[in-house]
């Protein structure tokens, strides 16, 4: 049952992703995108990961991929980016990512496969997670709130308009 | 139960992915995307590895990747929409003004 699940949610979540690659919209690329984050986040929480499976959903397939959009809507390419490619790009990056895949692939399969530990099966509760949180990582915890102002702080700087003098 | 290896696989499969959407798209928004894609591939890595080898701090760091993540898109629009104000365009093939 779990075993058919996840074949499910993966083919979706690659199938996404292909159609995020040969679909020529953007806004149509962002909702495919939507699309793969929620199957990741199903994945996260069938790796006994509800906490992380729940910020998946909200901040990627929510938050994140909802700023694309608005970013796609305010620039508004009304005839969309014409596929004007070169033809060596095609064939380079086929090359890399076959041999990137190929290597991969022979290193997960090289590593010797590691047994579950029991008593990990029922999964973590958020409480744990907090709790790591508040104290082993609390400087990077805070670290990473200084990170969100400077980040939040930046966009706005960028993006606003400049009055002239 | 599942084997952790195909989670890896999976995971491998859509940073391989990507990887071929950052190099066969030719607009900085879905190049965006393509990053988004392949921090998601290593999310999942060290969740089946916080699976695997019961170790919690691994989805701290998920956490973390996420923040970050949020983070880069902000920034990453706000220069898209510079970009975009100033040359109209956000194809990739109109950046070369800085090609010598």
């Amino acid at each position: 049952m779990m075993i058919l699940l996840f074949f499910v949610l993966s083919v979706i979540c690659v199938g996404s992703v292909l159609g995020m690659i040969i679909s020529k919209n953007q806004a149509y690329s962002a909702l495919f995108l939507v699309l793969a984050f929620s199957c990741l986040g199903g994945l996260f929480g069938m790796l006994g990961a509800p906490f992380m499976a729940v910020v998946q959903i909200i901040i990627y397939a929510g938050a994140i991929m909802v700023l694309f959009i608005f970013v796609i809507m305010m620039i508004n390419l009304r005839k969309g980016i014409s596929p004007e490619r070169k033809k060596w790009t095609l064939a380079v990056s086929a090359v890399i990512s076959v041999v990137l895949l190929a290597e991969l692939v022979f290193a997960v399969l090289g590593t010797p496969p590691m047994p579950y530990t029991a008593a990990f099966s029922s999964g973590t509760s958020p409480t744990d997670i907090g709790r790591l949180l508040f104290t082993k990582y609390l400087y990077p915890f805070e670290i990473t709130s200084v990170l969100i102002i400077a980040a939040l702080v930046g966009a706005i700087v960028l993006v606003k308009k400049r009055e002239k003098e | 139960m599942i084997p952790a290896s195909y989670f890896f696989l999976l995971s491998v499969v859509l940073f391989v992915l990507g990887i071929i959407a950052f190099f066969l798209k030719r607009d900085l928004i879905t190049q965006l995307m393509a990053v988004e894609i392949m921090l998601n591939a290593a999310n999942l890595a060290f969740l089946a590895l916080a699976k695997s080898s019961n170790f919690l701090d691994a989805q701290v760091i998920v956490f973390f990747i996420i923040t970050v993540a949020a983070a880069e898109a902000a920034i990453g629009l706000a220069i898209v929409m510079l970009i975009f104000r100033q040359k109209k365009s956000i194809k990739t093939e109109d950046m070369r003004s800085m090609k010598g």
